[in-house]
Formats: structure tokens, sequence, C-alpha cells
């Protein structure tokens, strides 16, 4: 199997969602279900092409340096689960 | 530098330190690299924040012209090459300052490649950096870890500003070799005007790799371009001040080297330096293996770059340090001592040039790198808002050239002149200070002299030396005012020195 | 006045014109239509007073001589589509609670163009889903029955809830949103008409991101002509969006109608797939037989990487998804949970606030994208895409369009699914090419299959080549007939 246990808790932990131990078998067989099937892709003749990232061939628009946003801290925090004086307030990050 | 000078006396023998630095420079511009939020310091918590930085759902990056120019110019200056075609990436890692759960920087194709920068020690030998890359990448916002003992604060002001990675090679041997390349990295790039260079404020940090190895293990490495000859090395992160970077390289190496000496062995992994305490510490748990997933960003196509538009950028480019340090020794025949001085910015080499329009050149250089800037950085005044303009300099300089003044009586106008006591002749004229060339009046004074003190008069013939005690007699009584190298000439007739 | 909603958007935009009924008295009859099918589940969020006060407004522009050419019409939003002041939730409950202060670009041309908003329409959960099964607030019931029978169906997804509304007469049409067939499967499956434009016709600014290089918004709509209006509405470039397309839009309603007569249209053999239901294959061939005489030559083409397609969009698609739904951490807006410490507080937060199918997918995505596995699969992926698209560039050597079934299926049961997801992700066989590759694709209703269930044609065009697409999409309508309805249930 491509994707075990292990490969599904670290997937999970990479991805921050918790997932209650007794789901991760069965996750990773459903994982591994799905990454059979897309493995059919190794059966395409893939040498010397471009990777396609976008299907835009033009260059990446540019825009001028001027200021045309902020300065409006409640609008930015309107949303937020805690905010204080206009800061986000998030869980106590230890570092 | 010998070789020696490089090496760290372990229990179990020599160790040298290999360094690679990676510089994180603001840019210096108005809005951000994606967004029209504006940058600065000082602003209240997220007043300078967009939708875009905050990552509001559906909100899309667009890429800031300035910022690229800017990234293009810096590397022209490092005299790096230029990729015309280069990407955004998406590195991806969740933490509260990075609102969109990635930063967007550049990974495999980054807008500026290979280049050099050349690197002055404090002894005055150069040695080179050779630069790996630069890119274009989104700074994170703030956390504020003291406002309240169970919460962390965040301000996304930082969030979005644009970055210019500048990586280096492995190229630095010694913390002074680290602090002198973050020093003329910072010169080049404010030369070029696309970052301020503010340290103090966070605009220009740096992240020090440091690894150690045994001596020759450096030169295999450089030989065959394989790391596995250098040791395991740890990412110093943010340092921002060109001492905490000598003192976290110092503490680090020390560190590694114990651990090996010990039998044990490196983990690669990214510290924090305590400038209180000196010492780096682990800033996250081991179990925590990072794993980027750089991928393209697919709300940005890849950035081609007009080879015209690069040329054009090129054209404008200032004189750099290295070239402008060139150009003072051959035009005004300056040593390399005090054109390195000169240039440490441009404001001050500005000045000099200014001032040594037609003027002797390496006296004008004497005082703007000795008193001049003795008094500013005593006084903690930038060259821009010196209180003495260029042509004050020029004027000193001008009184000492024909004459009127000594160099000795030259630097008590020099003090009435920082005073605020106006320019260089109106001092010399208000207070008297006009050199005495008249021969007259010195020969008076020498003749008296000589007839007060036959004995010593005698005796300065056997021993010349003795000549400076006349000299200062006929300097105090002349008021210091008599010019010394007549003084000096008509004594050694009168007294009979060869 | 339940004779209004009955109207097309083009008929009620007519009507309002020479004054035969007010936007106020349209609006009215939709939102009582709205509160009447509550059982649909297609709204989730219904907003009357904006509704009528967006008519009155609407009325005052009419009666100066400043009518948009929308105006007075009432739409459905899908709630992909942030709306200022109006909640918006990607029918998940991550966002169950959240309010944009900002509105997206795509709707914002829609009131720009007088059009009316009656509330926002259920979805897949962050769109992720064929059968609107996946949303947070349940899914939608599909306006359409089996003859004969009272089985709940789905009405395809993810834009389950703008399909239903427009195929039950809540609407006169409905902005949506396709990743992989997301307008056109539930278009398909709702017998109404529904466009997925070339990618960067339609902003994305402002529309929650699934997969930014594949996601388009577009209509669904009660006719070919419909939908030609309103996406010349939602249409054009925005310099918000950096993969919007700095190119004129046309009025596309224009192409509506015209003549198809010389246009080649190509079959793709690779679209006869194994168990496809006879009533599929005969659909298909009557629309051939319908172009041929509208004086279209059919002409066969071979479009080998289509079994390659769905495999390639389930890496690139998840991929972009594990990194675009990584803002939704419980920091500045959204579910917070609790946890013990910060990373217990993002793991539990996007554990409760996720549905089971976007956890599956940001899973896989991060899966994809993780060191050692890259090359192998996110690469391989990209590769394959660009082998598709070059498989159309050669198509488009020899034909001037395509023509397709839109779905392997009629709409199925409700929970008749959502074990098996390969089983859900091969709804879009035959949408996904167009997306991976950028083209314009869209789905009419053609006919119905035995239990009198829609089934749906599709017409994939060139790159911007929309035009071509409605005038196919026209003559297939016309030759179809297609006038069949829902019969009211609910
Ligand atoms: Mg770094
Ligand atoms: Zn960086």
């Amino acid at each position: 199997m491509a994707i075990d246990a292990a490969t599904v808790r670290k997937v999970a932990r990479l991805a921050r969602i918790a997932e209650p131990e007794e789901r991760i078998e069965a996750l990773a067989q459903e994982l591994n279900g799905i990454m059979t099937w897309i493995e059919q892709l190794a059966e395409v003749d893939t040498d010397g092409v471009e990777p396609l990232t976008s299907v835009v061939d033009s260059g990446l628009p540019l825009r001028d340096d001027v200021v045309t946003m902020g300065g409006d801290p409640a609008r930015v925090t309107s949303n937020a689960p805690k905010s204080v004086g206009n800061f986000f307030v998030v869980p106590k990050v230890v570092e | 530098m010998t070789q020696d000078s490089k090496q760290i006396q372990g229990r179990t023998g020599p160790w040298e330190i290999v360094l690679g630095l990676e510089v994180h420079a603001q840019v210096a511009s108005k809005s951000k690299l994606f967004s029209g939020a504006a940058v600065g310091f000082g602003a209240g918590p997220n007043e300078q924040v967009s939708l875009v930085d905050a990552a509001m759902p559906g909100m899309l990056p667009v890429l800031n012209r300035f910022c690229v120019e800017q990234a293009v110019k810096t590397g022209l200056g490092l005299k790096a090459q230029i990729n015309l075609k280069s990407r955004f990436d998406r590195k991806n890692y969740f933490y509260p300052d990075l609102p969109q759960g990635y930063q967007i920087s550049q990974f495999d194709q980054p807008i500026v490649g290979e280049g050099v920068v050349s690197v002055e020690r404090d002894d005055g030998t150069t040695f080179d950096v050779r630069i790996e890359r630069l890119h274009l990448e989104q700074d994170a916002g703030k956390s504020l870890h003291d406002q309240d003992p169970n919460a962390t604060y965040v301000d996304l002001n930082r969030a979005g500003t644009a970055l210019m990675e500048i990586v280096s090679r492995p190229d630095m041997r010694t913390s002074e070799e680290a602090a002198a390349y973050v020093k003329k990295l910072r010169t080049i790039l404010v030369y070029l005007g696309t970052c301020d260079g503010d340290m103090e404020k966070g605009n220009l940090r740096a992240d020090v790799n440091v690894s150690v190895c045994r001596p020759g293990a450096y030169e295999k490495f450089r030989e065959t371009g394989d790391f596995k000859h250098l040791g395991t090395r740890c990412e110093i992160k943010n340092v921002n001040s060109y001492r905490y970077i000598q003192q976290a390289i110092e503490y680090e190496a020390r560190r590694q080297i114990e651990i090996l000496e010990d039998g044990g062995k490196i983990d690669q992994e990214t510290r924090l330096f305590d400038p209180t305490k000196l010492e780096t510490r682990s800033m996250r748990s081991k179990e925590e293996a990072h794993d980027y997933r750089y991928f393209p960003d697919p709300d940005l196509l890849p950035l081609v770059l007009d080879a015209a538009w690069v040329k054009s950028i090129e054209e404008t480019l200032p004189e750099l340090p290295d070239a402008k340090k060139a150009r003072l020794q051959s035009q005004y025949g300056l040593s390399a001592y005090d054109a390195g001085v000169l240039i440490i910015d441009a404001d001050r080499a500005d000045y000099f040039e200014a001032a040594a329009k037609g003027r002797d050149a390496k006296l004008v250089a004497n005082w703007v790198t000795n008193e001049l800037l003795a008094k500013l950085s005593a006084a903690g005044i930038e060259f821009t808002d010196s209180p003495l303009p260029s042509s004050d300099i020029a004027q000193l300089v001008e009184l000492i050239e024909n004459g009127t003044i000594s160099s000795k009586i030259a630097k008590e106008v020099f003090e009435h002149m920082w005073a605020g006591e106006g320019r260089p002749a109106e001092i010399v004229e208000k207070r008297g200070l006009v050199q005495i060339n008249d021969t007259g009046a010195i020969e008076k004074a020498i003749d008296d002299l000589i007839t007060g003190n036959p004995d010593k008069a005698e005796a300065v013939k056997d021993k010349p030396q003795a000549l400076g005690w006349f000299v200062g007699q006929v300097m105090k009584a002349t008021g210091g005012k008599a010019n010394p190298a007549t003084v000096n000439e008509l004594l050694r007739k009168k007294l009979g020195v060869e | 006045m339940s004779a209004l909603t009955k109207l097309t958007l083009k008929a009620a935009v007519d009507g309002l014109a020479k004054g035969e009924f007010t936007s106020v008295e349209l609006t009215r009859a939709h939102i009582d239509a709205v509160e009447a099918a509550r059982g649909l589940n297609a709204y989730i969020l219904e907003t009357p007073e904006k509704a009528l006060d967006m008519a009155a407004k609407s009325d005052a522009r009419r009666a100066l001589g400043d009518a948009g050419p929308l105006e007075g019409a009432p739409l459905g939003v899908k709630d992909l589509f942030c709306t200022e002041g109006v909640r918006t939730t990607a029918c998940s409950k991550i966002l169950e609670n959240f309010v944009p202060t900002y509105e997206s670009t795509v709707t914002k041309q829609l009131w720009r163009d007088g059009a009316v908003m009656l509330g926002k329409l259920n979805l897949d959960q962050f769109a992720m889903g064929s059968s609107n099964e996946t949303s947070y607030f349940g899914p939608v019931t599909n306006p359409w029955r089996a003859q004969g029978s009272t089985k709940a169906l789905t009405p395809g997804g993810s834009s389950g809830g703008s399909a239903a509304a427009v195929a039950a007469d809540l609407c006169l049409g409905a902005t949506a949103t396709d990743t992989g067939g997301s307008i056109r499967q539930p278009a398909a499956f709702t017998g109404t008409v529904g466009i997925k434009p070339t990618y960067g016709r339609c902003s994305r600014w402002g529309v929650v991101a699934f997969a930014s290089s594949l996601d388009q918004a577009g209509p669904i709509a009660k006719t070919v002509e419909d939908a030609a209006l309103l996406l010349t509405s939602m249409a054009g470039h925005d310099p918000k969006d950096s993969t919007s397309l700095d190119i004129p839009v046309p009025d596309f309603t224009q192409f509506v109608g015209k003549s198809v007569k010389g246009l080649r249209i190509g079959i793709p053999k690779e679209y006869r797939v194994d168990n496809m239901p006879a009533e599929i294959e005969k659909l298909w061939a009557d629309g051939i037989a319908w172009l041929k005489e509208a004086g279209c030559e059919i002409v066969d083409i071979s479009l080998p990487h289509t079994k390659y397609a769905l495999p390639a969009y389930y890496i690139v698609a998840p991929a972009e998804a594990s990194s675009n739904l990584a803002r939704y951490d419980g920091m500045r807006y959204g579910l917070r949970e609790e946890g013990a410490n910060l990373t217990e507080i993002y793991e539990n937060t996007r554990a409760s606030g996720f549905g089971d199918e976007v956890k599956r997918r940001i899973l896989i995505g991060t899966y994809v994208l993780s060191a050692g596995y890259y090359d192998a699969y996110y690469l391989k992926a990209l590769k394959v895409r660009r082998r598709i698209a070059e498989d159309f560039d050669n198509a488009w050597e020899k034909v001037d369009a395509i023509l397709t079934p839109t779905a392997p299926s009629a709409a199925f049961g409700l929970g008749e699914n959502s074990n098996d997801p390969i089983a859900m992700y091969l709804n879009d066989v035959f949408t996904v090419t167009t997306n991976l590759a950028g083209l314009p694709g869209l789905s009419l209703p053609a006919g119905l299959d035995a239990n009198g269930l829609p089934l749906g044609l599709q017409i994939i065009g060139k790159p911007l080549d929309e035009g071509t697409v409605f005038s196919v999409a026209g003559a297939v309508e016309r030759a179809a007939g297609f006038t069949a309805k829902a019969s009211k249930w609910w």
C-alpha cells in the first residue's frame, strides 16, 4: 500500500486536520483507492512534455506602486473570532 | 588574513567555520508586493492591511511593477544574471502571522540568478562572496507575545511587504567576514535605493547558516562543489545587527564544536539568537519536520521581463561603491583607506567631491574623514544633514592652501565653524587668525629668542633635534600665527643647523 | 403572479422594458416562489428585503430611462460568490458566520447591469462534489423526479442550488462556478443551460477559491439566449485578477440564432465510454443529426488522452485546494475550535469546520505536493494536462466545435454514490477536460430519458470562441425543442 497509516498521520498533521486514531486505517484505505486509480497516469508518455501550470499563455500583469487599499482595520477584523484594539487575538504562540 | 586566524582550537584539534547568508531586504516601495496597502513603519495595528493581505476568501494577488524593477536593479548591482522568465511559488506552512497559510515566494525560477559581491575586511584585504540568487517574496505579519499572558496579538501591517531574499554561497569563514559582507551588501542596496537598509526596523536582516568542519574540508568543497565535505548547518533566523551576527556565529560555532567533540551530531534546524543571553536556541520542536510543498502559484502567471526594459534599468544605475572607490583613488589620488571611508555612503562621497573641486583633494579628504566625520558621528548627524556645507570645508582648505592660516590654526577655525560662528574666512578675519608671513616680524622674534638663550642656541648646533623647542617658542611668541615653514627656514639659517 | 416566474430572463427583461410589470412585481413573485420551495433547499439564505429594495431602485432607474441590460431581473447567487454585507459560506461550517465586506467582481457587474439579488444558493462544500451532498446545509433536491416516483434525486453539483433554482423557476438565472463540471453537470441534471466560459473570461476576484487554475464562473439559465445574456454581463477583464483576460467581451446574444451552416463539428470517439446508457448514446446521435440538418459538417475526431483527464484533475485540483484552503485556520475569520496548543487549535478547527469530502481532497492535495511525491504525482499531472490541451489544439485544426454528452448518466438518487468517491468523480468525465484545457463548454437540455429525466448535450469551443458555442447551442436548442419542465411537487 502506498499510503499507510503513518503517511495519513503525517499528511493530516501537515494539513492541520485532526483525524481521530480510529479513522486513520479506513482513511488510508480510502486514499489508497483513489491514488491507485490516479496511478493510471503512469501510462501516459510525458517525456519531454512541458508541465502546464496555466492555460493563460500571456505574461503576468503588473500594477503601479500606489496605495489604493488599507486604512480600515475595523473592516479587516470585522469577522475575527477575537480581536482587541484592532489586533487579531489568536491562541498563545509559544516560540 | 592567515589560515590560522580562521581556526578555532577545540579539545580534539582545530576547526573552521563555514558561513552562508540569506539576507532579507525590504523593498523601498510605497505599497505591498501583491496588494495596494501601504508599506510603512509606525502605523496603528492592521492599519496597513488590505483584504488581500488578510487573505479574505476570494482575494487575489496582483504584482507590484516597482518591486520587480527594484529586484532587477539590485540584481544588476550585484553583477548578477537577470532571469527574463521567472515564477512565483507558494511555500505552504501554518502560522498565525501568515494569513494565506502560504508565503508567495520564488522557488526554482528566481528573478535574479548568480552574482558576486567584493567585500573588504577590516585590514583592507578583500574577498569575494558569490551570490546564488535573489528572489522576491512576501513578508509575514507580526506576532506580539507580551500583550496578554494567554494570547498572542497579530498585526498584519507587515504582511505582504515585498522582500528581496539574497542568498549567498557559503563563502564566509569568520564572523567578521559575515558582518563585513552584510555591511557591503547594505551599502550596495542603499546606493541603489532599492532598500533603506534600516536594520533597527528590521528592513534588512540576515538568516545565518553556520556549520563547522576540519581544516582542509572547505577547500575540498570548493574544488568539488559537494556539500558532503561540509558539516551539517544550522540556520539562525532574523539577526538584525552586525554585532548580533558576529555574536550569534561565535556562539553557534562553539556549540556545534562542543557537540561534535562529545561525539554527537548536529541536527539541521532553525535557531533563534537571544541577544540578552548571547546564545542561540532551537526554534521549532524537532519532530516537526518541515515540508513546504512548494508549487507554482496558480493565481499568478510566469513573470516575463522585456530585455529592453532591463537594459533601460541598467542605464539608470548609479555609480556603485566599488566603482566609486576606484574612481576616487585614481581621480583624486586618495589612499585606498580614505576612498573606502568616503564611499561608505554615497552622500559622504558626494560631499567630498563637492568640497574637493579645485582644491587639494587629499587635504579635503583628511578634513572630511577626520574632523568632520568625528564631529558628525559624535553628534549622530548624517552627512546629508551636516551643519557645515561642503563649501565651508572647501574654503577652509583654500585658506590653508594659500597660506592664510596654518593647519594648526585651521583646527581652531574648524572648532569655531562647528560652533556656528560663520564661514571660515569670516572667523579668521574676526578672530585675527591670519598667519604671519612677514619675515621681518618672525626674524625679530627669532633674534630675541637667540639673544635670550645663548646656551641653547649653541647646543642646537650639535643636537639638531632640539630645534623643535625654538619652533615652539617662536610660534608661542607669535600667537601661533607664524607660518611654520618660514619659522623653520629662518631658524635653521640663523642657528646654522643643516 | 406565478406566471411571472415562468418567464425566461429575456422575456422578463423585455416585459419590464415594455412596462408590462415592474421589477418589484417580478421580484415579489420570485420571493413567493422561493418561500414556497424551501423543501428543495436550493437557497441557503434568502434576502427578500434586499431584493425588494434593489427592485424598487431598479424601477426608479428605469423610470429615469437609465436601464441596464439586466434591469430589474431577479437572480440567485451561488454561495461561493462573496456578497457585501450578505453572509457567504461556501456551504462550509468553517465559514458559517462569515460576512464579506466586499462584493465579487462577477456579482458586482450583474448589479451594475440592473439585476436584483434574491439570495444565496446551495452548493457542494467549497464546490467539491457532484451531487450537492457535501453541503454543510444539506443537499438540494432536484425538482425533477422520475416518472411515477417520489424518490429524491440529486440536482448534481457543485452548483446544484443554482441549477435547481433555475429549473424550479426560483430565479430567472443564477451565477455558478465550474472547476471540473460544476456548472454543466447540474445543468444537465435539471434541464437547464449552463456555460463555463474560457478560463480567464470571468474574474475570480471575490469568488471563494477551490482550484485557481481551473475555477471559472458562468451562468445557469433557462435558455441558451438567457445564458448568453448573463455571460455578457458577468464576463470582462478585471485588473484585480492576474489571470483575467484583457480581451473585449462581445454581446454573446448576437451569436444565438446565427446560422451554423458550414461549421465543422467534431465527434470525439473517446467520449463513447463503457456502460454509457443507451439513451445518452441516442441523444448524442440525435444531436449529430440535428446539426447535420442545420448544415454542419460532422467530423470524427480523436482526443486520445481523455481518459486521463479525471485522474490528472484529481491531482491538480486537490493540490491547489489544499493550499487555497489553508487560510481557513480560525485566526482572522471563521470558525475557531478549542485546543491545548496552537497546533491542536488549527487541527480541531479544520477537522470540525471542513466536511469529509473537503478533508479528503485536502489530504490528497497535501500528499501529492509533499516531499518525494511532487514529481511522481503533481508534475506528472501537469504534463498530462499539457497532453490533454494538445489533443484539443490538434482537434481545432479540423473542427470549429465539439459535441459530446454532458454527463454519463441522468440525475441519480441522493445518497446513491456518496460512499464511493471514484464513482462520484466519474460524473465529471466529459466535462473536466475543458477545465484542464481552459476551453468554453456549454450544456443544454436536449431530451428526456426513459424515466422522463432531462439529459444534456455539451458543446465545447475553441479558446475565447464562446460565440460559436452559443450559435451551435442555439441550433441544437431549436432542433431539440426541449420544453419539458419538472412538474411542481414541492
Ligand atoms: Mg531563510
Ligand atoms: Zn525568505
